[in-house]
Formats: C-alpha cells, sequence, structure tokens
C-alpha cells in the first residue's frame, strides 16, 4: 500500500507558494512593466535566474543562508524562533524563489502588451490606480494569470533538487513525491515508485494540455 | 478661461527638442492644434492632462491651478476635470459599450447621463456589444461618450479621426461639435485636417518643431497669403464648346468642374486632355498649359 502523505504534502506546497506568488508577482510585474528603473535588468536576470540555475546550486545556498550558524538563519531564530532548515516553511520559501520566474514571465508579457492607454484612460476617468488595476488591467491580462498560476502550481510540484538540498526527506514534513520516487527506487520498491511517478506524469500532462487549450481560446478572442 | 504655459524636453527621433508652448483659451471656445507629427501636439495635451510631466508649468483652470512648477503643485489626473480621447480610442475590452460608460460614473454621480449619452450617440444597438466588435467609427463614438460620462470641463481630442474615412469623419465632426456645445466644453482637438479646422473650431494654434508658429482664427491663420491676390488650380480640359461668339472650356480639377471663357483666339492651342493651370487674379481668370 503506497503512503498518500507526500501527495498531499506536495499539493499543499504547491498550492501555499503559488498562492503566496501570485500576490507577490502582481505588484512586482507592474512595478517591472511600468516604471524607469536603471537597474532593471540586473533584477529581471535575478528573477530568471532560477531558470538556469542547477537546482542544487539554488538549494546550497539556501541551506547556508537558512543555517542558524549564520547570521540571516540565526536572525530567524533569535528574533521569530523559525528555524526553515529541514522544515515545511524552509521549502515554501525556497519554492518561491525557484517558482518566481514562471509566475512573472507570464504576467510580466502580458503587461507589457497591454496598451498603456488602457491604463491612462482608467486614470482620465477618475479612476485610482488600485482599482484601475482591479477593473481594467487585471481581467485583461486573464489568460497571462492562468497560464502565471498553472505554471507555478506545476513546476513547484515538478521540485525535487531544492527540496532535497533544503528540507531532505522527513515525512509529514518535507518527503515530497518527487523525493518519495527517489527513495522508492533507492529501495527497490518499483511498484510503490511507478504509482507515484504515474500520477505525476498524468498531472503533468493534463497541465500542460490545459496551458495550451486555455492560449488557444485567448487567441481567438484577442484584446485588438 | 484657460491659461497654458509649459517647457519640457521632447526625445524625438532627430534628437532633443525643446517644447515651450503658451497660450490661453476662453471658456466654451473649440480650439485645434495643428502641426506636423513630431512638433509636440500630443505632449502637449497630456500635459495639460496630467499624464505627461514637464519641467516647467503653469496652468491655470478657471480660478484652479493644475500644475505650477514653481510652487510645486501637480494635480494628479483623476482630480483634473477633463475627458481625453486617445487615437487609439483606449475602450476597454473586457467591458461591453455600455459598462464602458458605465465604468466612468464617479461615486454619486446620477446615472441618467449613460442612456443620455447612448441615445445622443447613437449608439443603442451597440450597448451590449464588445468594443472588439465594433468598426473604428463606432469606436470613436464610444471614446466620445465616455470622455462625457464625467462631464467634464475640458474635452481634449488626440487626432480623433484621423483613421476613418470621409464620410465617417464628417458624421462624427457633428457628433463632436453636438457633444461640444450641448455640455459647454471647453475643447481642444489634434487635427491634421484644415477643413476640419474650419468646421470645427473657433480658435487654431499651428505648432512647429515645439513653438507655435501662429496663433488665431482659423481664417486669420490659413488664408493671409492666399487671399491676396490669387488663386490657383490644376486640371485637365475636359470639353471646349462654342457659345455665341466666345468659347466654353470646362476643366476638371479634383471633383471640380470649372468653366472658363475664352476667345478664339486663345483657344488654337487647347485640346481636350490636356494638363493645365487655372488661376485667378480678382474677378478675371487666366488660363494657361503647364504640360
Amino acid at each position: 500500500m503506497i503512503d498518500f502523505a507526500p501527495l498531499w504534502l506536495t499539493v499543499k506546497l504547491a498550492f501555499i507558494t503559488t498562492l503566496i506568488l501570485l500576490f507577490l508577482t502582481i505588484p512586482l510585474c507592474y512595478w517591472l512593466a511600468y516604471s524607469r528603473f536603471r537597474f532593471k535588468a540586473v533584477l529581471e536576470a535575478l528573477i530568471s535566474l532560477p531558470l538556469v540555475l542547477p537546482p542544487s546550486v539554488l538549494g546550497f545556498y539556501l541551506l547556508i543562508a537558512f543555517s542558524p550558524e549564520n547570521v540571516f538563519g540565526k536572525f530567524l531564530s533569535d528574533y521569530f524562533d523559525l528555524r526553515l532548515v529541514f522544515a515545511f516553511q524552509g521549502l515554501i520559501l525556497a519554492s518561491v524563489l525557484y517558482s518566481l520566474p514562471f509566475m512573472v514571465n507570464p504576467i510580466l508579457s502580458g503587461l507589457k502588451n497591454l496598451p498603456v492607454s488602457l491604463q491612462e484612460a482608467s486614470f482620465t476617468l477618475g479612476k485610482s490606480r488600485f482599482t484601475t488595476i482591479m477593473k481594467i488591467i487585471l481581467p485583461n491580462i486573464r489568460p497571462s494569470l492562468l497560464t502565471g498560476i498553472i505554471m507555478t502550481f506545476a513546476h513547484t510540484v515538478g521540485e525535487f533538487g531544492v527540496v532535497l538540498m533544503v528540507g531532505g526527506s522527513i515525512p509529514h514534513e518535507t518527503k515530497v513525491v518527487s523525493i518519495a520516487i527517489y527513495e522508492e527506487v533507492e529501495s527497490m520498491n518499483y511498484d510503490n515508485a511507478n504509482v507515484y511517478a504515474g500520477i505525476l506524469f498524468a498531472f503533468s500532462f493534463s497541465i500542460l494540455l490545459t496551458v495550451h487549450l486555455i492560449n488557444n481560446k485567448s487567441r481567438k478572442t484577442t484584446l485588438y | 478661461m484657460i491659461h497654458f504655459k509649459a517647457r519640457k524636453m521632447l526625445q524625438t527621433a532627430d534628437g532633443e527638442l525643446p517644447l515651450d508652448v503658451s497660450f490661453s483659451i476662453e471658456k466654451g471656445q473649440f480650439l485645434a492644434i495643428y502641426g506636423n507629427s513630431g512638433a509636440g501636439k500630443t505632449t502637449l495635451l497630456r500635459i495639460l492632462a496630467g499624464l505627461t510631466e514637464a519641467e516647467k508649468t503653469n496652468i491655470e483652470v478657471g480660478n484652479e491651478i493644475w500644475d505650477s512648477s514653481q510652487n510645486k503643485i501637480h494635480l494628479p489626473v483623476q482630480k483634473r476635470s477633463i475627458g481625453f480621447v486617445f487615437q487609439d480610442y483606449a475602450l476597454f475590452p473586457n467591458l461591453t459599450v455600455k459598462e464602458n460608460l458605465e465604468f466612468a460614473l464617479q461615486k454619486g454621480d446620477d446615472s441618467k447621463i449613460i442612456p443620455e449619452l447612448i441615445e445622443l450617440m447613437e449608439l443603442q444597438s451597440l450597448q451590449n456589444s464588445n468594443p472588439q466588435n465594433l468598426s473604428g467609427g463606432q469606436k470613436q463614438r464610444v471614446a466620445l461618450a465616455r470622455a462625457i460620462v464625467r462631464k467634464p470641463k475640458i474635452l481634449l481630442l488626440d487626432e480623433p479621426l484621423s483613421a476613418l474615412d470621409d464620410e465617417m469623419r464628417f458624421k462624427l465632426q457633428d457628433y463632436i461639435f453636438k457633444i461640444h456645445q450641448k455640455y459647454q466644453l471647453t475643447t481642444l482637438m489634434i487635427t491634421h485636417s484644415i477643413p476640419e479646422i474650419f468646421k470645427l473650431s473657433n480658435k487654431v494654434i499651428v505648432l512647429d518643431k515645439g513653438k507655435i508658429l501662429k496663433e488665431g482664427t482659423p481664417g486669420n491663420v490659413f488664408s493671409e497669403e492666399k487671399i491676396s491676390s490669387k488663386f490657383k488650380l490644376t486640371g485637365e480640359i475636359i470639353s471646349i464648346t462654342k457659345s455665341d461668339i466666345v468659347y466654353v472650356i470646362q476643366v476638371l480639377s479634383g471633383n471640380n468642374i470649372i468653366k472658363v471663357v475664352a476667345t478664339e483666339d486663345e483657344i488654337k492651342d487647347f485640346k481636350i486632355g490636356q494638363k493645365v493651370l487655372v488661376a485667378s487674379k480678382a474677378f478675371n481668370p487666366i488660363i494657361q498649359i503647364i504640360s
């Protein structure tokens, strides 16, 4: 009988990561799209870094940073009683950083494709920036938002390297499906590994299918 | 009364160009802004609207100060009583025509203005359509109606009719004029069309490389050289007929047929199909061959 805890933990991690990233990314992307900031290119490169960096590199640096023996980890442990190494909270923070480009890129390109005049028209009609974002900008980049949400969720589900470095494999705490598969194979339980792998395979495929269906549909009803 | 004064460096394809403009308009006037592209026309409207900030400004509307670089006043766009019609219409694609208008309502506004504007701009049959399904002229009417919902003091039109064919243009000019009068607006419109300026505006400023070149009534600005001595038209001879002792030559110029009287001596050189120049000095037309 397989253990469903890793599946549940994976879904929980992906859900929380996506939610945090969604709220974090909208203001970040708005700022990136419309402000003129000298070091914007540097910041954009930093955000995209997890796309090319081996997950183990990111995981390694996070492990060092989170360690209570170092400044950041000590600060968290002393002032907030928070230990991020080998803990679910640590996984969330690591996942947020690791999946950041998957949320930022679609939303940013959606914003950049939206004519600036829409926003300006809303301002001339007496609407605040917040109302403009909620009522005009976000509804008009809905396909980009959906793509960002789905890709972030799927990408977090597929994490392995970062989780292994930062979280290890503690049941109910940091042992997600991808880690579980690895352990089942290591201990020659191919049947269990097969079930986990099959579930992830089916899940990933249906996610990508959804993204493509959404994109095709939105292409048919282009804005202009 | 609107007093406008602004100075700003413009980034153009030919390098930096200082925009330095100062003018006044009476309440209720219709001002046309005319000039080559890159002269700073759109920037001028955007500074007045508060969408673009200038280095040195002084904008007074009635007894309100909208912009004053000296006193560090910059009234945000939202607080300025303006209606702005963008060149690309800027209709919200996620809202229907009616919802686009309703979006412009402020808290506590009387929503009766929506059906009133829908009727005035003849949008009844389109009110539940999405903007992306409308033609250029229809979009323009919606954009115009939406700009009026707040009952602004000033209406700003950024080349609203440039993308439309002639028939649509004439119709929309009428709509613009109707709205200008009914809501007692002060209107500023950027346009490239001189007939449009004569039809709609009672004041015009000609902008060139960031400076005001000429300013005045359309008649003063556009006809001072031409009215003095003569007019010239080019055309093609389409017929030469004898009438009593003189000949009548019909010349097609554009869509107009001009009849010119000529003597038997003069007629010898003319043939049907020839390109000619028709010029008139006072009331004495002269006709000569140009090719």
